[in-house]
C-alpha cells in the first residue's frame, strides 16, 4: 500500500492506502469517485476508459496508477474549461445527437480531443485511423465522425 | 380467407412481452384465443387522478387497475403481470413543466421520445419541458420495462391521450376565466389563446384552476391530427447527453454510496456447476477482501446459480482476489456442450426430415414436380450481447428493505425474484432504475440483480457487483445458434415450394419437446406468401447453454438465411432478384386484416421497391463489386435494404454504402429514431464479420473483444436512410433495421464473387471487412 500524488483536473489529490499496483481507472473510479472513465474490457481494447496524460490519450485500465504519480491527468469531468463552456467536442456530440446508450462516448470524446490536439482538422481518414481503437456497441459511429468535424472547423483543439 | 399457414395467433402477441414468449405460448395462446372468460390483455380499470401539487398546480396522472395476469405466459420466472402503460405530467404554477420517463433507458431513446408523445398533445414547447426518470412503481406507471422495441406500440395511444386530457382541462380552465365556449379557445405551445381577442393566458396561470376540474375520459379527448404535429418527427437530441458528455453519474456502474463495498461472483465455467469447496481462507487474506462465500442459489438460471461471491473495499482489490481463487466444482450436472459436435449432428439430420411443425400445401410434391431444385445448408453461431457497460448493480439491505440501483430492462420483475431466490417480501424490495450501457436484451434477465442481492443480505453495507468482461462473455444469455436445410422448387421460374428443417435446441433435461429461449421458428418468418407450398420441418438438440432474447430475436437470425436463399431461388431462376422478391409478395393485402402482426405486402412492396430506387438498383457496376438486397419485417417495422460492397482479391469486403428504406407509420424523433437504424447497420456488419460464441466441453471459448470482435469506426459505411410517410402507428426502433443487413450484404459479396455465404460469420468462409 502506498500513497501517491497526482494532478486531476488540475487539482491536487493524494490516494491513500492504495495498492499501487491499481489501474489508474479503478483509482479514478472507486478512490476519487470520478466515474465518468468507464470499464469496458481492462485489457485496453475498447477505449471506454480513455482519459489523459500530459495531454495524451492513454487507455486507463491498463495503467498503474504508481507510473503516473505526480503527472497531469485529465478525465471526461475536467475537459470542458470551465462549468459554463463546455469543450467544442462536447458542444458538438449533443449537437449531433451522438450517444446512443452513451457508455463509450465520454472515451470516444476524450480520445477525439487529442486527435484535435495534434491534427486540428482530420480528414475522414485521419479520424478513422485515430479512433479505431475506441468501441462502441451501439455504433454511432457516422455520428462521432461527423460531430469530430464539427468541433474541428470550431477551433476544437483549443 | 385467412391464410392457414401465416395465421397470427402463432405470433408473440403484441400485449405480450414478446421478449419472453416461450414455445408453449403456442399452445397456450390458442387456448386463450378460444377461451373468452380468459379477456384481452388490457387494463380492467383505468382512471385518471389528479392532485394539486404543493404551492399550486396541476399534477396529473393515471392510477391503474390491475390487469389480468399474464395467463398466456408460462413462464413465471421471466413474464409476470402488466398493467397498461400510463404517464404522468406536472404542471408548476411557476410555469415548469415536468414529464416523468417511466421506462429504462438502454440507449433507444425512450427517456426522450415517449415524453415527447405527451409534450406534442398537451402543446408545450419542448423547450420548457424538463423529463425526470420515474422510480418503479407499477400501480402509478404500468408495465415498467423496456424491450421488443415494445415501448412505443404499448404506449402510442395512452401517452397521447394524457397529454390531451392536460391540454383539453387547461383550455377549459382558460374558457371558463374568460367566460367564453371552449371553442373559442385554442391550446398554443403553452398557452391558450381566446381566438376572438386574441388574449392569451400561460398554461402556468391556469394550472391551478385546471386542477379543481373534473377529469374528462380519456377517450372523450380530441387528438391532434398528424398535420398539427410541432415536435414528433423532429431531430430532438436525447436529454440526457449534457450529463452523457460531461461524464456525470448516469449508469449503474456510476453508483456509489457511503461505506460501498466491491464485489464479484465467480460462476462455474461449466454452465450449472455448482461450488462445492474454495479456498475461502486464503481469499479472505488477500488485500482489501473484506469476506468471501459460497452462495448455493437456487439453481434457476434466471436468478441465482451457484458461486462465489469476493467483497473487497474496491473493485481492483476484488478483480485481483479473483485470480488467486481456486474452486472444487460439482459438475455433475453441468453443461459439456461442444459447439463443433452440433455442426457436425446438424449436417448429418439436416438433410433428412424432421418433425414437420407447419405446412401449408405439399412441398414434398413441389420439389418432386419442379423443373429445378436448390438445396442449402445454412448455419449462424451463438453470439453475446456483450454489452459495453459489463453486467453489474449495487443493492443495500438495510432496515429489512433490501434496496437496489439496478441496470435493468425488466426493473418490474425483480421484486419477484428477489422473492423466489432469497425469501424476501417484495414488498421490501426498493429499485431504483438506472441509465443502461447497453440493452440489446440482455438486461431483460435479471441475474446480475438477484447475484448482489444475495451478497448483500450477508453484508452490512452497500455492495456494488461489477462483473469483468470476461465474465460477461461467459455466462451471458445468448442469441442461440442454428442450423437450416433448405429445399427449393422452381417451375417455369416461379418459386412453387420451400422446405425447411430447423435444426435448433431444447433444454437438456426437458421433456425435449420445445426449443430454447429465442430459438423458436414460426410461419411468420418466412415473409413469402404467394409460395403456396411450405413445409416447417424442426428438430431439437438438447443443450443447457443459456440462451436468451438478442436484439430483434428470432428474426436477428433466420432473416438472413431466408434473405439469402431467396436470392439463391433467384439466380437459380435465372430472374432478376428485385422483381422476384416483390414476385413473393403478390398482391398488396393485409395478411390478416386489422391484425399488425401480420404481415401487409403493399408496405412491403412499398419499402422494397424505394430501397431499389435508391439503391440504384439495376445499374451496372465495376469489377468486384456487388449490389444486395434484402426485406424483413419484424416488430411491426417495414425494412428493405440495398448494401453495395466492393471484394479484393484476398476477399477482403469494404462495404460501400447501405441504403434503408423503412416504413414504421410515423417516425416519432428524427434524431433517435436514425441513431437506432444507424446503429442496427453497424451491428449487423459486427455479427456477420466476425462474431461467434463457440463452446467446448460446455465452457465458453471467447473471452473478450480480441476474439469477440466489435465493427469499429473505418468499416462503417454510408448509410442513407428513407422513411416513407404512412398513416399507420408508429412502432419502436430499437430491432426492425438489424434483420435485413446481413441478408442485404451477403447477397453483395455473391453478386461481386459469385460466393455465395452459408455460414455465419463470414469469416469461417475466408472473407473479411
Ligand atoms: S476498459 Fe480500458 S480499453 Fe477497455
Ligand atoms: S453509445 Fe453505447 S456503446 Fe457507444
Amino acid at each position: 500500500m502506498a500513497t501517491i500524488q497526482l494532478k486531476v483536473n488540475q487539482e491536487g489529490r493524494e490516494l491513500r492506502d492504495i495498492d499501487p499496483a491499481t489501474p489508474l481507472l479503478w483509482a479514478l473510479r472507486d478512490h476519487l469517485g470520478l466515474v465518468g472513465t468507464k470499464y469496458g474490457c481492462g485489457k485496453g481494447l475498447c477505449g471506454a476508459c480513455t482519459v489523459h496524460i500530459n495531454g495524451a490519450a492513454i487507455r486507463s485500465c491498463s495503467m498503474p496508477v504508481s507510473s503516473v504519480a505526480g503527472q497531469s491527468v485529465t478525465t471526461i469531468e475536467g475537459l470542458a474549461p470551465d462549468r459554463q463552456n463546455l469543450h467544442p467536442l462536447q458542444e458538438a456530440w449533443m449537437e449531433h445527437d451522438v450517444p446512443q446508450c452513451g457508455y463509450c462516448q465520454a472515451g470516444q470524446i476524450m480520445n477525439a480531443a487529442a486527435l484535435l490536439q495534434s491534427t486540428p482538422s482530420p480528414s475522414d481518414e485521419e479520424i478513422d485511423n485515430a479512433m479505431s481503437g475506441n468501441l462502441c456497441r451501439c455504433g454511432t459511429y457516422t455520428r462521432i465522425r461527423a460531430a469530430i468535424h464539427t468541433a474541428a472547423g470550431k477551433g476544437g483543439a483549443s | 380467407m385467412k391464410n392457414q399457414f401465416y395465421r397470427s395467433d402463432l405470433i408473440p402477441d403484441i400485449d405480450m412481452p414478446a421478449e419472453f414468449v416461450h414455445w408453449e405460448n403456442r399452445m397456450d395462446v390458442e387456448k386463450a384465443a378460444n377461451d373468452s372468460s380468459s379477456g384481452p390483455f388490457i387494463p380492467r380499470r383505468q382512471f385518471l387522478k389528479l392532485s394539486g401539487l404543493a404551492g399550486g398546480g396541476l399534477v396529473l396522472a393515471f392510477s391503474l387497475g390491475r390487469g389480468p395476469k399474464a395467463a398466456a405466459s408460462p413462464d413465471k420466472q421471466a413474464s409476470g403481470e402488466y398493467f397498461a402503460p400510463n404517464a404522468f405530467i406536472q404542471i408548476a404554477k411557476d410555469g415548469a413543466i415536468v414529464i416523468a420517463a417511466k421506462n429504462p433507458e438502454v440507449g433507444q431513446g425512450v427517456k426522450t421520445f415517449l415524453p415527447m408523445i405527451i409534450a406534442e398533445e398537451l402543446e408545450v414547447p419542448w423547450e420548457s419541458v424538463t423529463v425526470k426518470q420515474s422510480e418503479i412503481d407499477l400501480e402509478r406507471f404500468g408495465r415498467q420495462s423496456a424491450g421488443g422495441s415494445q415501448s412505443t406500440p404499448r404506449n402510442w395511444d395512452l401517452l397521447r391521450q394524457t397529454g390531451a386530457v392536460a391540454r383539453t382541462m387547461l383550455v377549459t380552465a382558460a374558457a371558463q376565466t374568460w367566460g367564453v365556449s371552449e371553442s373559442q379557445c385554442k391550446a398554443d405551445q403553452g398557452y391558450v389563446v381566446n381566438r376572438s381577442t386574441g388574449k392569451r393566458l400561460a398554461y402556468a396561470e391556469l394550472a391551478s384552476a385546471a386542477a379543481a376540474l373534473p377529469i374528462p375520459e380519456k377517450d372523450s379527448v380530441k387528438l391532434k391530427d398528424r398535420s398539427e404535429y410541432k415536435l414528433l418527427g423532429k431531430f430532438i437530441p436525447g436529454v440526457d447527453n449534457r450529463a452523457l458528455v460531461t461524464g456525470q453519474p448516469l449508469f449503474g456502474i456510476d453508483q456509489k454510496l457511503p461505506g460501498m463495498l466491491y464485489a464479484v461472483y465467480v460462476k462455474c465455467p461449466n454452465f450449472g456447476g455448482v461450488a462445492k469447496q474454495a479456498n475461502l481462507d486464503v481469499i479472505r487474506k488477500r488485500p482489501g477482501v473484506v469476506d468471501a462465500f459460497i452462495i448455493e442459489g437456487n439453481g434457476n438460471e434466471l436468478e441465482l446459480m451457484s458461486g462465489v461471491a469476493i467483497v473487497a473495499k474496491s473493485t481492483h482489490q476484488a478483480f485481483q482476489a479473483e485470480k488467486a481463487l481456486r474452486v472444487i466444482w460439482d459438475k455433475s450436472n453441468a453443461s459439456d456442450n461442444s459447439w463443433e459436435a452440433y455442426k457436425a449432428e446438424a449436417l448429418s439430420i439436416g438433410p433428412k426430415a424432421g418433425q414437420i411443425s407447419d405446412e401449408m400445401g405439399d412441398a414434398e410434391a413441389a420439389l418432386a414436380q419442379a423443373d429445378q431444385t436448390v438445396e442449402s445448408f445454412y448455419t449462424y453461431p451463438f453470439l453475446s450481447h456483450a454489452n459495453l457497460e459489463p453486467q453489474n448493480c449495487t443493492a443495500w439491505f438495510h432496515d429489512g428493505k433490501m434496496e437496489i440501483w439496478a441496470p435493468s430492462q425488466t426493473p418490474q420483475n425483480v421484486a419477484r425474484m428477489i422473492n423466489s431466490a432469497l425469501d424476501i417480501d417484495p414488498s421490501d424490495v426498493v429499485i431504483h432504475q438506472l441509465r443502461i450501457g447497453g440493452g440489446f436484451g440482455r438486461r431483460l434477465m435479471n441475474d446480475f440483480v438477484v447475484e448482489v442481492c444475495a451478497i448483500a443480505k450477508e453484508i452490512e453495507a452497500p455492495v456494488k457487483l461489477t462483473w469483468t468482461r470476461e465474465a460477461d462473455m461467459a455466462h451471458d444469455f445468448y442469441r442461440p445458434g442454428g442450423f437450416h436445410h433448405l429445399k427449393g422448387a422452381l417451375s417455369q421460374g416461379r418459386w412453387t415450394g420451400l422446405l425447411d428443417h430447423f435444426v435448433s435446441f431444447t433444454p437438456e433435461g426437458g421433456d425435449g419437446k420445445r426449443p430454447v429461449r429465442g430459438g423458436n421458428l414460426s410461419p411468420d418468418l418466412f415473409q413469402f406468401p404467394e409460395i403456396p407450398n411450405l413445409r416447417l420441418d424442426q428438430t431439437f438438440l438438447p443443450s443447457r447453454v443459456p440462451t436468451g432474447f438478442w436484439r430483434a430475436p428470432r428474426s436477428c437470425a433466420v432473416a438472413w438465411v431466408f434473405q439469402s436463399f431467396a436470392n439463391e431461388m433467384a439466380v437459380a431462376a435465372g430472374r432478376d432478384h428485385l422483381e422476384f422478391l416483390l414476385e413473393q409478395f403478390g398482391e398488396p393485402r393485409w395478411l390478416e386484416e386489422g391484425e399488425r402482426r401480420a404481415l401487409h405486402t403493399g408496405r412491403a412492396i412499398d419499402v422494397v421497391e424505394l430501397a431499389a430506387k435508391k439503391g440504384d438498383w439495376g445499374n451496372p457496376m465495376s469489377q468486384g463489386q456487388g449490389r444486395g438486397l434484402a426485406f424483413y419485417f419484424s416488430h411491426l417495422g417495414y425494412f428493405a435494404q440495398v448494401a453495395e460492397v466492393t471484394v479484393d482479391a484476398s476477399n477482403r469486403v469494404k462495404i460501400d454504402r447501405v441504403v434503408v428504406a423503412a416504413d414504421v407509420g410515423l417516425l416519432l424523433n428524427k434524431s433517435g429514431g436514425e441513431n437506432q437504424v444507424e446503429g442496427s447497420v453497424v451491428d449487423g456488419i459486427s455479427t456477420l464479420a466476425g462474431q461467434e460464441i463457440t463452446f467446448e466441453d460446455g465452457e465458453v471459448l471467447e473471452t473478450n473483444f480480441d476474439d469477440y470482435p466489435l465493427s469499429r469506426m473505418a468499416s462503417t459505411p454510408k448509410i442513407e436512410m428513407h422513411w416513407l410517410t404512412t398513416d399507420w402507428s408508429p412502432t419502436g426502433l430499437g430491432e426492425p433495421a438489424f434483420p435485413p443487413v446481413a441478408g442485404a450484404v451477403c447477397n453483395a459479396i455473391f453478386d461481386a464473387t459469385g460466393h455465395r455465404i452459408r455460414t455465419m460469420p463470414i469469416s469461417k468462409e475466408g472473407f473479411h471487412i
